[in-house]
């Protein structure tokens, strides 16, 4: 299959391992993967913010730019749900709005499409390590669940998945939010960061590196040993 | 910034870095959430029974100047006079003209948070009445002098010890700290306040168009004695409350019960059809409906966010709101805190004025999933700092995302910008968390992660020109 990456801004600048690993393992299955270089943002920080037609700016080229591709695949929850969800209400009325909900039928998180779209749960990868994973709120509330990053942790030589308390609550960092609010984000991140730690994982694995960077920076602040690493760079590990 | 927006943030502030207060509430919303899974799990679908609600309540809204004519007809036919009003001066006007009428001066409430809204205690408290709210979590508030902390557990951020001392001050009891001790000794009390009240001032859940009837949902009993004691009653309701049917009930009063407390049912529901009858040895003589619109017409006049009206105010939104529970009841400075709160207020009382409230939310969708009526809430957050953008209240903010939106368009730019990126982070590592440093936002509690050296966009430049058969592998 011919696999269109949109690699979020902050995958390219700060985590280019996550969407490097992601192609590794869609090669290693056998497709094809492509990458829309001239596309950078998704354009949520606008629209989270209430500027939508700064927003629709962004995401105009996003639509134009994914158009002819098969299947997209992001390995994002939140700038996954940005695409699948909320560019419907964004192009609500505008030219672009059929374009926008067909992509919008074409996109995928990253662990949905291996487990729900490839049938994939084995990916053969190996991590020896204690691991507990954090639900993205967007990849878990608006694109697909609780299931597929456990499916495919559960699958890793050597991985034990522990389970935090409140696995479910958000971790704080909500974009924009997080400056705008600081404080309020810093205490939910500690909240979540607490409950990590309780499990005794070595990792705190998710499927969204915007909450893993908020994160990371609280624990590496407070001296915690703990390490956050997204999915794919555990199944890319052998 | 406006002072509401100043308060909130200085409040929030203060009580999300509050250990005591987080743990206290994270531990209270633990236990509510233990006892309300495995009610919720006695319905035979509870997302169907939630499909069901919230196609109920939609239709009642749908034909809403209907069923409240339906409602004040079948109402009046049994001696209840119906009162309409548009604001929330007339709401008070309705309220104090019918206290006076009946030379009242003391008057006993229960739950009503609609009165909250209003501020109908201040007003009748400064006009000499002895005003006592009978619900023991606003009780407890009411001695404080505070407001309820949350719409459905007023003093849940309280103590024993702290309601102990409390009620030291104020009745001079002896200190226990004893829940039922503490219950017992403001039973006492209240139960001398029901005898001597000229009028009893009720909230209602539910108000039945098809019979005329109000239904009330509590733990206490305290809605019963103020309603039937007094001589006159009068119940005070948002216009949104209403239901079609009596038999609406049958789902609403376990879905309520289930979301608000954890309990299969409250210990009462009563539905109160009129005042006293001929031949009735009990129940007011008099009982006073006041409708109060206070803007809700003006939501129901909005098509994105109408399903708002839905709410049965069960509090559900609050308690699993990662925000609340760090920030707490009182920081919102609303009637109505959490989700529901910082969605609503904004129509009730003022966008640019509240609009803080919906940018004061990661936008997680907890309140969302959880809301037995289905109110798409945190959609209806991004709705609400969309229109105040559209208003006009952007301010500087908008040169940012223009500029952000020019850069991210032209890829070059873009690369450009990460590289002036990675060359600046040096510098801005030198002041990480002061005060000078421009990223100040983050930095004070958090790392900033260092831009790669190498962005993935660089990488696959690279392999694009010199493809080769093994890539650097994450170590």
């Amino acid at each position: 299959m011919k696999i269109a990456l949109f690699i979020p801004c902050f995958i390219d600048a700060v985590y280019p391992r996550v969407g490097i690993s992601m192609v590794q393992i869609l090669e290693k299955l056998g497709h094809q993967v492509e990458f829309a270089e001239a596309l950078t943002c998704c354009g949520q920080p606008p629209y989270n913010s209430g500027y939508w037609p700064e927003a629709r700016k962004v995401a105009r080229r996003v639509v134009a730019g994914l158009a002819e591709a098969e299947v997209v695949v992001i390995g994002s929850g939140s700038c996954g749900a940005m695409l699948k969800v909320c560019y419907g209400e964004l192009f609500a009325g505008e030219p672009e709005e059929a374009a926008a909900r067909a992509l919008a039928a074409k996109c995928y998180e990253f662990s949905d499409f291996l487990v729900n779209r490839l049938g994939v749960v084995d990916v053969g990868a190996a991590f020896p390590h204690r691991v507990t994973f954090h639900d993205g709120c967007h990849g878990l509330r608006e694109m697909n669940g609780k299931a597929p990053p456990r499916e495919l942790l559960q699958q890793v030589r050597g991985l034990e998945l522990v389970e935090m308390g409140e696995a479910e609550t958000c971790c704080g960092f909500g974009g924009t939010f997080a400056t705008k609010y600081p404080a309020i984000s810093t205490a939910m991140g500690e909240v979540k960061c607490a409950s990590a730690a309780a499990t005794g994982a070595d990792f705190m694995v998710s499927n969204d590196s915007s909450c893993l960077m908020h994160l990371q920076g609280l624990l590496d602040r407070q001296g915690r040993p703990l390490k956050t690493l997204h999915l794919a760079e555990i199944l890319a590990c052998s | 910034m406006n002072p509401n927006a100043a308060q909130f943030q200085t409040d929030a502030g203060r009580l999300a870095a509050d250990l005591t207060h987080r743990q206290r509430i994270q531990s209270a919303m633990a236990k509510y959430y233990a006892a309300r899974l495995p009610r919720q799990a006695l319905f035979r679908d509870w997302q169907e029974g939630r499909q069901t609600a919230a196609e109920t309540k939609w239709a009642a809204l749908q034909q809403l100047d209907e069923h409240l004519l339906a409602f004040e007809k079948n109402a009046t036919a049994r001696g209840t006079q119906v009162h309409w009003t548009s604001t929330s001066e007339q709401a008070r006007q309705v309220i104090v003209d019918i206290i006076q009428r009946h030379r009242a001066q003391r008057i006993v409430k229960s739950k009503v948070m609609t009165s909250e809204e209003i501020h109908l205690n201040q007003l009748l408290e400064s006009l000499g009445f002895e005003v006592v709210e009978s619900d023991l979590g606003e009780y407890i508030q009411q001695l404080k002098g505070e407001p309820p902390y949350h719409f459905v557990f007023p003093c849940m951020h309280l103590s024993r010890e702290e309601i102990s001392d409390l009620f030291e001050n104020h009745l001079g009891t002896a200190q226990t700290h004893d829940p039922e001790a503490l219950t017992m000794i403001a039973r006492r009390v209240l139960r001398q306040k029901y005898l001597a009240a000229d009028v009893g001032i009720t909230g209602a859940n539910f108000i039945v168009a098809e019979t005329g009837m109000v239904s009330i949902t509590e733990n206490e009993g305290n809605a019963r004695l103020t309603a039937a004691l007094p001589r006159v009653m009068i119940t005070l309701v948002g216009i949104e409350k209403i239901l079609p049917r009596l038999s609406d009930l049958a789902l609403f009063l376990p879905m309520l019960a289930t979301a608000g407390t954890g309990q299969p049912l409250t210990c009462y529901n009563t539905m109160y059809g009129g005042p006293r009858q001929s031949g009735e040895a009990d129940g007011p003589e008099e009982w006073h409906v006041v409708l109060l619109d206070n803007n809700r017409t003006a939501l129901l006049a909005d098509p994105e966010q109408r399903d708002a009206l839905h709410c049965i105010r069960c509090g559900a939104c609050l308690n699993v709101c990662p925000i609340f529970k760090n920030v707490g009841g009182f920081s919102y400075g609303t009637t109505y805190q959490g989700p529901i709160g910082a969605v609503i207020t904004p129509h009730l009382r003022g966008l640019q004025d509240w609009k803080h409230l919906s940018a004061a939310s990661s936008l997680c969708g907890a309140c969302t999933e959880t809301c037995p009526v289905k109110i798409d809430l945190h959609h209806h957050l991004l709705q609400n700092r969309r229109n105040a953008v559209q208003q006009g209240g952007g301010g500087w903010e908008g040169l940012l995302w223009r500029a952000f939106a020019f850069v991210m368009n032209r890829p070059r730019l873009y690369r450009l910008a990460v590289r002036l990126g990675r060359w600046a982070q040096p510098l801005q590592g030198l002041v990480q968390g002061e005060a000078f440093d421009p990223l100040q936002a983050w930095t004070k509690t958090r790392d900033l992660p260092d831009l790669a050296p190498q962005s993935f966009r660089a990488f696959w430049a690279q392999r694009v020109s010199a493809p080769a058969p093994e890539e650097r592998r994450p170590t």
